[in-house]
């Protein structure tokens, strides 16, 4: 059984992130896997460990960026993942969720030697863009059913089920394989590499491909061939702290009230 | 006049708030035209009242495969209005599976797609919008430079403006393909209506976190006071004392009230992302240090438990 699970190399959000000139999100700054994305990695690894053979699932992460991007991939490795597949290019640089979704398409292929993987996990969202639209485009690029937001994942027989917390109804969705699945951070903690997994993961395969490696075309990705366009990014003024008042004998009360009466919220 | 779309959120026929919110933006681009997806008739009632928010058209999609499987299905009957209809903008709401939908009718007609619009502004006649990015860090502005712009906007961006028109009501039939129909719906459980408002929707929004101790009572006494919906940190919800749907943050709901109280939160980057485009922030903490504070327009150090009671009360006696 072939799992590919999409992951990605974001900054990271407790330091400084920013903008390029070229309005794209800047990638030089410190960067880790992101933490919605250690979920999908985990649920792979849990349908591994559950497997009846488990030496019979691999587990691939796929990756798609800048050279440091291996830092996610090793990670995911660390945690258990077989292998990491690691799409680099410099045609890549700017792309939208379009554009990503149509090479992280062909890179699961690629993971799963040229076939459809039987499962292509995602987090539910990136922490930087954070769209949370790869999923479903992948789901119609590959022509899988779509299984997502997923806070409870079950896989036996050929068949998922899982748990959708929507917005107007709790779910529970259910497809046979091949699918493409996405988990929320309520499926399950991701565990934490042993100090033995970080040794092995040193030996594990990453493999380094390009757009062509990918048979995909240089021109339909890219910021030049996104579908959509920035025009302008600017800091939003950090809001300032307000008035503290320490509630000594109701004088936060009196204060609380003041300001929803000033503020005419009653 | 071009034809904008409009895709109707709605539970069994009850449009939400951010509908009329879509097709008051939809008129500063073109002429409003409402889809209607559900395995139910139209009801009158609902046509009167996108009616009343300029819908020209109201296109029915009346079929049980959008309810039997999940997402897919609706982005393929947009998808065939779409090239039906030719219209400028597709506007949808940014809730998880409007979202999702959005993309996969964005890969289906080669178009671009932008989320999460919390303005929508009209320049040359297209939509340019502005979208809050980094956790409220910054403010930018995209727009589609490709196909039929899909664009997905956030609840609360415009007040909804009514214009009265008489919607023409269209049945359309649409042709599902087989990877429509791969991912079944098994079980549904429709959620619980609440008396209070939703939380993305409510212009205040009360919030409870780890200093609760579990007891969100003296939270949910404010919120009713206020008329606010209430909302919890990821701590809170992870020690299961509110569900997952009350969830602020960045892997919860991100919400943009005129009035968010934060009540026993410390303030995590996490939270902040989902919150810190409210217009006026109130933060009531034991600890003189927590990082809420540094974006509170007013900060209580004080215990929530005797804070909010008392503030409660004093709203009640007002009442009365």
């Amino acid at each position: 059984m072939q799992v590919v699970a999409c992951i990605k190399h974001v900054p990271d959000a407790t330091a400084d992130r920013r903008f390029t000139p070229e309005r794209t999100v800047d990638r030089s700054v410190d960067g880790l896997l992101s933490e919605l994305d250690e979920y999908a990695v985990e649920q792979a690894l849990r349908l591994k460990d559950r497997a009846p053979a488990p030496d019979d699932v691999v587990v691939a992460v796929v990756s798609m960026g800048p050279a440091r991007a291996v830092e996610a991939i090793r990670k995911a490795l660390q945690m258990g993942a077989d292998r990491g597949v690691h799409v680099i290019d410099d045609a890549l640089a700017g792309s939208d969720a379009l554009a990503t979704s149509l090479v992280l398409a062909a890179a699961a292929r690629w993971a799963a030697g040229g076939e459809v993987p039987d499962l292509v996990v995602c987090g539910m969202a990136s922490t930087d863009a954070g769209m949370g639209v790869v999923p479903a485009m992948l789901a119609e690029r590959l022509g899988l059913p779509q299984v997502t937001l997923a806070s409870l994942v079950e896989v036996r027989d050929g068949e998922i089920r899982a748990r959708r917390d929507g917005d107007h109804a709790r779910e529970v969705i259910g497809a046979t394989l091949p699918a493409v699945l996405s988990v929320t951070d309520q499926s399950g903690e991701a565990r934490y590499p042993s100090f033995k997994a970080i040794v092995a993961a040193k030996k594990k395969p990453v493999d380094v491909v390009s757009l062509a490696d990918l048979d995909v075309d240089a021109t339909l990705v890219g910021a030049a061939a996104s579908w959509s366009v920035v025009d302008d990014v600017a800091p939003r003024p950090p809001r300032s702290a307000g008035v503290v008042v320490r509630d000594v004998d109701g004088a936060g009360v009196d204060a609380l009230v003041g300001f929803l009466t000033s503020n005419r919220f009653i | 006049m071009p034809e904008v779309l409009v895709l109707v959120d709605h539970l069994d026929g009850v449009v939400r708030r951010s509908t009329l919110e879509l097709l008051t933006i939809a008129r500063r681009l073109g002429e409003p035209s409402a889809v209607y997806a559900s395995p139910d008739p139209l009801p009158d009632e609902t046509v009167r009242l996108l009616g009343e928010h300029g819908a020209r058209a109201v296109y029915v999609v009346q079929d049980e495969t959008v309810e039997q499987f999940s997402v897919a299905p609706l982005a393929e009957a947009l998808e065939q209005l779409v090239r039906s209809t030719t219209p400028t903008v597709v506007l949808i709401g940014s809730t998880p599976e409007g979202k999702e939908v959005a993309a996969r009718l964005a890969v289906r007609t080669d178009s671009g797609l932008l989320t999460d619009a919390v303005g929508v502004d009209v320049v040359d006649g297209a939509a340019v919008t502005t979208h809050s990015a980094f956790g409220g860090g910054y403010e930018v502005r995209a727009r589609v430079t490709r196909g039929t712009p899909v664009i997905t906007v956030k609840p609360n961006t415009v007040e909804p403006v009514a214009e009265p028109a008489h919607p023409e009501v269209r049945p359309v039939t649409t042709t599902f393909s087989d990877a429509a129909r791969s991912a079944r719906v098994v079980a549904r459980q429709p959620r619980e209506r609440s008396a209070r408002p939703e939380l993305t929707e409510a212009s205040v929004v009360v919030s409870g976190g780890r200093g609760t101790g579990g007891d969100f009572a003296p939270v949910e006494a404010l919120a009713d006071a206020l008329g606010a919906a209430v909302g919890a940190s990821k701590a809170a919800v992870d020690s299961g004392w509110a569900p997952h749907s009350f969830q602020v943050g960045q892997t919860g709901k991100t919400v943009s009230p005129q009035l968010y109280v934060a009540a026993g939160i410390s303030g995590a980057i996490q939270h902040r992302a989902g919150m810190q485009t409210s217009r006026a922030i109130v933060a009531v903490n034991r600890d003189p240090d927590a990082p809420i504070f540094e974006l509170a327009d007013l900060g209580v150090v004080g215990d929530l438990h005797t804070v909010l009671p008392a503030v409660t009360e004093e709203i009640r006696r007002r009442e009365r």
